[in-house]
């Protein structure tokens, strides 16, 4: 192994420790999802009857959304973690020994990453309990899973930039109160885009929650178009690479204000 | 005396926070390879600062520095090789044991199985934390997370140690141990160890060379002796009923400064210092001399040199009231 990927490895290694040793915060971030589900699954089950969400039932059609919303707001909290290991000077720490710099930051990532899609694969599974149908099968919902993973990617990566910046959690806490529910609504997650006004439609296809789903639901149906899988994915992963890259040059601003 | 270079040097370094005062004006610094050295200063008088740009975390603005002979600037990956950081918060893993605390960091240098358990084992020994070794670090006590700092700080053998307030925030016993275990270090392993503090004692105790920083630069550099030494005679100091104000305080100062074997005057408000050649035989005079001038005097205190003085001669200010309520600081340092 190269030194960068066991440097990486190292790091993962540390911070899954902290999700695995802490069971009350892994329980929460496992349990919200399942609250999401049942309450949205239980308040606009009709909603399917007035057409266009591809399904007869809601619950098909909800895992998707919820999936994506969950892997959103369990990513976008991690420049609190940032924070946290600022003030202890685990991060001062680390900066003066070798380590690489993009292993501290990929770190971070691949652990998110890892613990988005075990919270998307028990949604999933959740689902499945509760009487959904993936007619896409296996291949479908690892898409899913891939997807919510790089929108994860990119907001946890945001996050961690911001956390560097401007060291404050209430700007974290005000920036992510802010913009969970708008971008959540402005995108397909609880609603068929033919249903939606069509102006937010229009700022839907911008939302790349919405990619994530638009392409999720897509690989999950019993007919995935190709294109729009490839074209949300790819799009998902340019924007994830772009984002890490910035929280990567993130550190020399930090390292400038220490 | 050693001809070898410096193992730390630097030159004139300058650093500027945004929005801020100046950190470092001009900071001089030379340690050579083998010795303890103090940084001696209140907070915010730019020590930390220093650590910073030395151990590659900041950059200086300009100046230039080398550590165990490496440019922090053109080579920092080179100086971090080479030196252990243990920082005022080091972060030690609160949720990792203190072995696999341990562990991480010395994997960050390379270190890889039977040697990463030896020196792991090792240092846990050393540091008497063995037997807390599986346990989560957030539930050590305040010694033992300090001591297993300075242990993460060793992982890789380094050549020089930088200890950035070491003792802070410590209970006495907890800290005499720490100046126990800093006093074997700087004997064993031809470390270098550069230590910032501010508590007067703490650099007295440890440190062969010191140097007084105020306001971002070095004042006065020496061994502990010497700087005491320079200062001629006993301090006495005198506690004032009264403040005494501008008009007053400068014919004060020049009645005192008038008085036999009395050499140098600082009136601040209710405090009067004074460097006299004998304390003791001094005081009655200046006693005399103040009753004569209409000042009550409410106690009168003769003490040998020593660092708190040095740092009010170079400084121009007393060191208590410089950095604040931390009257530990004055209480270890005075006598």
């Amino acid at each position: 192994m190269s030194t960068a990927v066991s440097q990486t490895w190292y790091m993962t290694q540390r911070q899954l420790m902290v999700f695995v040793r802490q069971p009350a915060y892994a329980i929460i971030t496992l349990i919200q999802p399942v609250i999401w589900l049942f309450l949205f699954g239980n308040l606009f089950k009709e909603v399917v009857e007035l057409g266009g969400f591809g399904t007869t039932s809601y619950l098909d059609y909800l895992v998707p959304g919820v999936v994506v919303m969950s892997a959103l707001s369990s990513n976008m909290w991690a420049g609190m973690t940032t924070l946290d290991e600022i003030q202890r000077g685990t991060l001062n720490r680390f900066l003066t020994t070798p380590v690489s710099r993009a292993a501290l930051m990929n770190g971070n990532v691949v652990n998110n990453g890892l613990v988005t899609a075990l919270q998307s694969v028990i949604i999933v599974l959740l689902g499945l309990l509760g009487g959904a149908d993936y007619p896409g099968g296996i291949g479908g919902i690892a898409v899913l899973v891939l997807a919510s993973v790089l929108l994860g990617t990119v907001f946890g990566a945001l996050s961690n930039a911001l956390g560097m910046l401007v060291r404050e959690r209430e700007s974290i806490i005000g920036i992510n109160t802010f913009l969970l529910l708008p971008l959540t609504f402005l995108s397909s997650a609880f609603m068929a885009p033919s249903q939606m006004p069509s102006w937010m439609r229009h700022i839907a296809d911008f939302n790349p929650l919405n990619w994530a789903m638009v392409a999720g639901r897509s690989a999950m149906s019993a007919d995935p178009d190709r294109g729009v899988v490839l074209g949300r994915g790819g799009a998902l992963l340019a924007l994830a690479v772009a984002a890490v890259w910035l929280s990567i040059r993130t550190f020399r601003s930090y390292q400038r204000s220490v | 005396m050693n001809t070898r270079a410096p193992a730390i040097e630097a030159r004139q370094l300058i650093k500027t926070y945004p929005g801020d005062a100046t950190a470092l004006s001009g900071m001089d610094l030379a340690v050579e390879p083998g010795t303890v050295f103090g940084l001696l200063g209140p907070n915010g008088s730019g020590k930390s600062t220093t650590v910073k740009i030395l151990t590659t975390l900041a950059r200086p603005d300009s100046g230039s520095a080398t550590v165990a002979g490496h440019d922090v600037l053109r080579h920092p990956d080179r100086v971090r090789r080479a030196i252990g950081v243990v920082a005022q918060s080091s972060g030690a893993d609160p949720v990792a044991t203190g072995r696999e605390n341990l562990r991480l960091q010395g994997r960050l240098y390379g270190l890889k199985g039977a040697a990463l358990d030896r020196r792991v084992d090792e240092l846990l020994d050393r540091f008497t934390l063995t037997d807390a070794a599986r346990r989560q670090a957030k539930g050590y006590s305040g010694g033992m997370r300090r001591r297993l700092d300075v242990a993460l700080g060793l992982v890789h053998r380094p050549e020089v140690l930088f200890l950035d307030e070491p003792t802070t925030g410590l209970d006495p016993q907890a800290r005499t141990a720490m100046w126990d275990e800093i006093g074997r270090l700087a004997g064993e392993e031809c470390l270098t160890i550069l230590l910032t503090t501010h508590y007067l004692e703490e650099a007295d105790r440890l440190a062969e060379r010191i140097a007084v920083v105020d306001r971002g630069r070095i004042v006065v550099e020496g061994t502990p002796d010497s700087l005491k030494g320079e200062l001629r005679g006993d301090a006495v100091h005198l506690e004032l009923r009264e403040a005494v104000q501008d008009a007053g305080r400068t014919l004060l100062t020049g009645a005192l400064r008038g008085l036999p074997g009395v050499h140098e005057v600082l009136v601040d408000g209710r405090r009067v210092s004074v460097r006299a050649d004998d304390g003791g035989a001094a005081v009655p005079a200046l006693l005399a001399a103040l009753e004569r001038a209409g000042v009550g005097v409410a106690t009168a205190t003769v003490a040998r040199p020593s660092l708190d003085d040095v740092y009010l001669r170079y400084a121009g200010r007393r060191y208590a009231e410089v950095d604040g309520a931390d009257g530990l600081t004055l209480a270890g340092g005075v006598r």
